[in-house]
């Protein structure tokens, strides 16, 4: 069927079920990727209806499904409370119309049933009138408990995956710094606890795999990197640098070296330790007496990007691992001031966010690698210190366009953005490497 | 006769008779003879003696006294001297006029008081990245540690710390509020009691 003529199908059926015709058509690639079997038109979201969700704990599972699937931008919900009767008859029936769920511009349908810890999930490709996907996935814990909506989330990324070829990101976490501590949120603002002892604290970092995070404390005689087991609580610092200035811990993507700053009395210059944070140190930078702060690694490992003030104004260098081959990557006069930093590189490696300051404000941008395009990305207040999602299309930042400092999340592809904390002063977002939790 | 070879024998009977009881002092004190005018003019004497030295000691009290002032004050005006803040322009550690004028006067202090040791704390405004101005903060700490250095004060004397933008002393968002965080604080962390004013 062509789009125009299933539009006016959908917005017809929609005024007769009293519901309004969803948004249609968006302008952005979402499509990269490989896609199983499902045929839905190229340049929009696929409209995904989910099931009403029999078992434990399965409406909460339904609106946690729904909410990552919405989050994701990847996947048009097609829901409301029509759409759910409509849903609801046919499960009871065991039978599913396809027909009126293409008549609604869905491209697939997810119907969840929970037995005991396990979900069995069918996805059915509605233009094909078939099953597309059918699995059993293992939930951990039991609802409303931390582990189940974790494992629930991974259980959304998994679907995701089916159905756009995309793994969702929905099972990630974010640290941030509120106050005197590190807090740890979900993806979908849920589930935020302190991970830091009380006290000076700044600059979290996660390992690749989720287990331990790293961060900058204020003691008696200077700034500290405390490395933390999530799990255990236990905690060591970094001692290949004693005192002085040691912050903006960074972990290499295979886990094994730890990359941060340290200053005492001729300029701050990026260091590599193990990631234990013992034995000695390697120096990376040589910025004789400038500041050398916030590395991060790009994603095979061999290159670094970071903040250098060694031109007499902050800018974003990148060089190799070793601290060789240093070249400016922002050597653009986008406004009134020559201050860029905070660059943190983009898991498919291609982009370099980064904050730069435009008429007084910091706002968010990117950069390509390969020739340096600029992109804004933000323009309400002021916006700091991007962080990307597993998936290279989103970012978790700090912004004020609240009035407060609070942490956002920003789709970089669509422009949309939500609020993801709800405390005033929620500042220095890290967003976990891994796309399910371990 | 003198009041001293009057007292001769009363002196000699106390010695033998303390030396008698072993250590013990006399039993009995000796009785006055009654007055008659040597005594008189002897109690005078000792009277006028007191009141000379009484008022000695008043006027040794209140020169003390001056002294003292005087010195608390000497050191109450170093010590605000020592931990007089000084201030920078925007993303800079370069130390401006005002700034090593007030270094100077703390050298001056460090040098006579020995015992004095310092810490300095480098602080930034709210603008900028929250981990740059850490390293911006420690910059601006040492280059007031190098000014001390650099005219002589030794370099185990002086500590240096970053707040970057963490302890602002103003709250506001404009160039009033700014202009005050940018700033180096200076902590006294030994000697405060050795603390000396200018020669």
């Amino acid at each position: 069927m062509h789009l125009t003529q299933r539009l006016i199908t959908c917005a017809a059926l929609a005024a007769c079920l009293g519901i309004p015709a969803r948004a249609t058509a968006q302008q952005q690639d979402t499509t990269r990727g490989v896609r199983i079997g499902l045929t839905y038109q190229p340049g929009t979201k696929p409209g995904v209806v989910v099931f009403p969700v029999n078992g434990p704990g399965g409406d909460s599972l339904q609106a946690i499904v729904q909410r990552d699937f919405d989050y994701g931008d990847r996947i048009e919900v097609i829901g409301g409370d029509a759409i759910q009767e409509t849903a609801k008859q046919q499960a009871a029936r065991n039978a599913i119309d396809f027909t009126v769920w293409k008549s609604l511009s869905a491209a697939a349908v997810v119907q969840i049933s929970v037995m005991g810890s396990t979900a069995h999930v069918n996805v059915y490709d509605v233009a094909a009138k078939k099953v597309a996907a059918s699995h059993d996935v293992q939930l951990s814990g039991s609802p409303p408990g931390e582990d189940w909506r974790m494992s629930v989330h991974a259980m959304a990324d998994q679907i995701e995956q089916w159905i756009t070829g995309v793994h969702g990101i929905a099972a990630t976490r974010i640290l941030y710094v509120r106050g005197n501590r590190i807090y740890v949120i979900d993806s979908d603002g849920y589930g935020e606890h302190p991970v830091s002892e009380p006290g000076t604290v700044l600059a979290p970092a996660w390992s690749p795999d989720g287990r331990t995070i790293a961060y900058s404390e204020l003691v008696k005689g200077g700034w500290n990197i405390v490395i933390r087991d999530l799990a255990t609580g236990r905690e060591h610092s970094v001692t290949a640098t004693p005192g002085g200035l040691n912050i903006t811990p960074a972990f290499s993507p295979d886990g094994q070296s730890l990359c941060y700053a340290h200053g005492e009395e001729n300029g701050t210059d990026l260091y590599m330790v193990s990631a234990s944070g013992t034995g000695a140190a390697r120096r990376v930078t040589v910025g004789r007496g400038t500041d050398n702060v916030s590395p991060t690694f790009s994603p095979d490992g061999a290159r670094l990007a970071f903040t250098s003030g060694r031109a007499g104004h902050p800018e974003v260098y990148t060089s190799d691992a070793d601290g060789s081959n240093v070249a400016l990557l922002t050597p653009f006069n986008f406004g009134d001031q020559n201050y860029r930093s905070n660059p943190d590189w983009s898991p498919d490696g291609r982009l370099i966010a980064f904050q730069s300051q435009l008429d007084g404000r910091f706002q968010i941008m990117t950069i390509t690698l390969r020739d340096q395009t600029v992109k804004q990305l933000t323009s309400e207040g002021i916006n700091e210190d991007p962080t990307w999602a597993p998936d290279g299309r989103h970012l978790a930042f700090t912004s004020s366009r609240t009035g407060v400092k609070e942490i956002f999340v920003l789709d970089a592809e669509s422009g949309r953005a939500r609020q993801l904390t709800h405390d005033p002063g929620a500042r220095l977002a890290a967003w976990s490497h891994s796309t399910s939790a371990p | 006769m003198t009041g001293k070879t009057r007292l001769l024998p009363f002196l000699l009977l106390a010695v033998s008779a303390a030396v008698a009881c072993s250590h013990k002092p006399p039993a009995t004190t000796p009785t006055p003879t009654g007055p008659n005018q040597d005594s008189i003019n002897a109690e005078n004497a000792r009277r006028d003696s007191i009141a000379r030295a009484e008022a000695a000691r008043r006027d040794s009290i209140a020169r003390a006294q001056g002294d003292a002032d005087k010195m608390r004050a000497a050191r109450d005006a170093a010590t605000k001297a020592l931990t007089q803040v000084i201030y920078f322009d925007f993303d800079s550690d370069a130390l401006k006029d005002d700034a090593r004028s007030t270094l100077d006067a703390k050298i001056t202090i460090l040098n006579a008081s020995p015992d004095v040791k310092l810490k300095v704390a480098g602080n930034t405004d709210e603008r900028g990245s929250d981990e740059y101005n850490l390293a911006l903060g420690q910059r601006r700490a040492a280059a007031a540690k190098r000014y001390l250095t650099d005219h002589g004060i030794a370099g185990d004397r002086i500590d240096i710390i970053s707040y970057g933008e963490e302890r602002p002393v103003a709250t506001g968002h404009d160039e009033s509020a700014w202009s005050q965080n940018r700033r180096d604080e200076f902590e006294i962390t030994a000697g405060a009691d050795q603390i000396k004013g200018a020669p």
